[in-house]
């Protein structure tokens, strides 16, 4: 489904992707984890072009994302990105957040893109939200009308950067629950988080960043308890032992 | 000692009206024609195309550079030779480029003070660069930029006053005549501050009503 081969990309002199490789099957959830400054978030943002490589190739459902011939407007349809800090458009309401896109780029009727966008925000238990205006919401309703409009446009694959880190604790829970929810109806998803709970349960493959490289890819279990590496060994005594 | 008759300004009521429903209408119609030539240069200002944005920066930089008074002779006697404008669009066609120039600045820093993760957003739901300027960041920046407008607005108002220079119809140049025929310089002259301001004030409490509705929506 998402298919990476040999990216590379530095900022200036700094090497901020060397040789990246990675392979996410249809319905897999991958997590990238690995501590910051490893190139987790740039990685992320490369798979649906909001941040250009210098080299190799990324393929998404098929269609080479970095291919100067692709319409990158027509190949981001299929990719549902939701941002570290929401990004939500603050004078629109909840739901024309996440009816304006259906309508203005897939042109669905206004009927159609509301009901669609009436039924997403009550699965995510927001029904009572739709006319909210983005200030007036938590950071955990926030973010979860972020899912809605990114799942109104019916991506195959979801990308999901940090989705969490800029939540109170206690709203953590029912951002994770939403992605939890889609990882169970079967939706390819990558996940940069820094939730190693969230990621050992729901995670297909872990895959471990450090210094602009992939360090390590192992299944949850094996990776939690037994990592091959140092670099992995030494992050994981640092973020479970405290 | 000076005598005051204040009489001359309610004798002469009717030409302070005209002229100052004229320094209205001449600063409605500039600064309509100012603000598609601010938005048209101020995108400009931050447009890709290099030739796009040389061109804009150059006319932003100059009009900025060059005092209305100046300008406002060059159009009429300059470029008058030319064109057939007159005093009368020779000055709304001035007003306009002069403020056009400062709106540009004021459109670019609106756009430019819209977080750029909107633009991200949009984008990464699959609008085009153009779509996600339309629905997403100008309406952003519009919001923006309306203080900063009304200011411009009255300001235009003020330096409309300017354009009595080349022989254009309204409330200063009205005032000019007035005096050359009565001499009573000091009571008109006073009277015409008192019109400028009722005309200015009365336009900053308009905007400020809107300005509060306008964020009450929002929130």
């Amino acid at each position: 489904m998402i298919s990476i081969k040999n990216v590379n990309k530095s900022f200036g002199a700094h090497h901020v992707l060397t040789d990246v490789s990675l392979e996410v099957p249809k319905s897999n959830v991958v997590a990238l984890i690995g501590p910051s400054g490893a190139g987790k978030s740039t990685l992320i943002r490369t798979i649906n072009a909001l941040e250009p490589i210098d080299n190799g190739e990324i393929i998404v459902d098929g269609i080479s994302i970095h291919d100067k011939k692709t319409d990158i407007n027509k190949a981001r349809l299929n990719i549902g990105f939701v941002f570290q800090s929401f990004n939500l458009f603050p004078f629109l309401t909840a739901l024309e957040n996440v009816t304006i896109s259906p309508m203005k780029v897939k042109g669905l009727s206004k009927e159609a893109a509301e009901k669609r966008g009436k039924e997403l925000l009550a699965s995510l238990g927001l029904a009572d939200k739709c006319d909210a205006y983005p200030s007036r919401l938590s950071g955990g309703q926030q973010q979860r009308v972020a899912i809605a409009r990114a799942l109104a446009m019916d991506p195959h694959v979801m990308l999901f950067d940090e989705p969490t880190s800029a939540l109170d604790p206690e709203m953590v829970t029912e951002v994770l629950d939403a992605i939890r929810k889609l990882a169970k109806d079967g939706m390819t998803m990558v996940v940069v988080t820094h939730e190693m709970g969230f990621a050992k349960e729901i995670c297909d493959e872990i895959v471990f960043m450090a210094d602009g490289k992939i360090v390590e890819r192992a299944a949850p279990n094996k990776f939690f308890t037994n990592p091959d590496t140092q670099r992995a060994q030494d992050f994981l005594s640092k973020v479970l032992n405290h | 000692m000076y005598m005051y008759d204040w009489s001359v300004i309610t004798r002469n009521m009717d030409v302070f009206i005209y002229g100052a429903l004229k320094t209205l209408e001449i600063s409605a119609i500039s600064i309509l024609l100012a603000i598609p030539i601010g938005i048209i240069f101020g995108m400009g200002r931050i447009s890709k195309n290099k030739f796009f944005r040389l061109i804009s920066s150059i006319y932003v930089e100059i009009i900025r550079g060059v005092p209305l008074l100046v300008l406002l002779i060059w159009i009429f006697f300059v470029l008058g030779q030319f064109l057939k404008l007159g005093s009368y669009w020779g000055s709304i066609w001035g007003l306009a480029i002069f403020a056009g120039a400062f709106i540009a600045e004021i459109v670019r820093a609106g756009i430019q003070g819209v977080p750029k993760g909107q633009m991200e957003a949009a984008r990464s739901l699959g609008m085009s660069h153009a779509k996600a300027m339309t629905h997403i960041i100008l309406p952003q920046a519009f919001r923006r930029v309306l203080p900063p407008l009304a200011s411009q607005f009255i300001m235009l108002i003020k330096d409309s006053s300017l354009i009595s220079i080349i022989g254009a119809t309204e409330l200063t140049l009205d005032a000019k005549n007035l005096v050359a025929t009565s001499f009573r310089s000091i009571e008109v002259w006073t009277f015409v501050a008192v019109v400028y301001f009722i005309m200015t004030f009365s336009l900053s409490l308009i905007i400020r009503y809107f300005e509060t509705r306008l964020s009450k929506s929002e929130a």
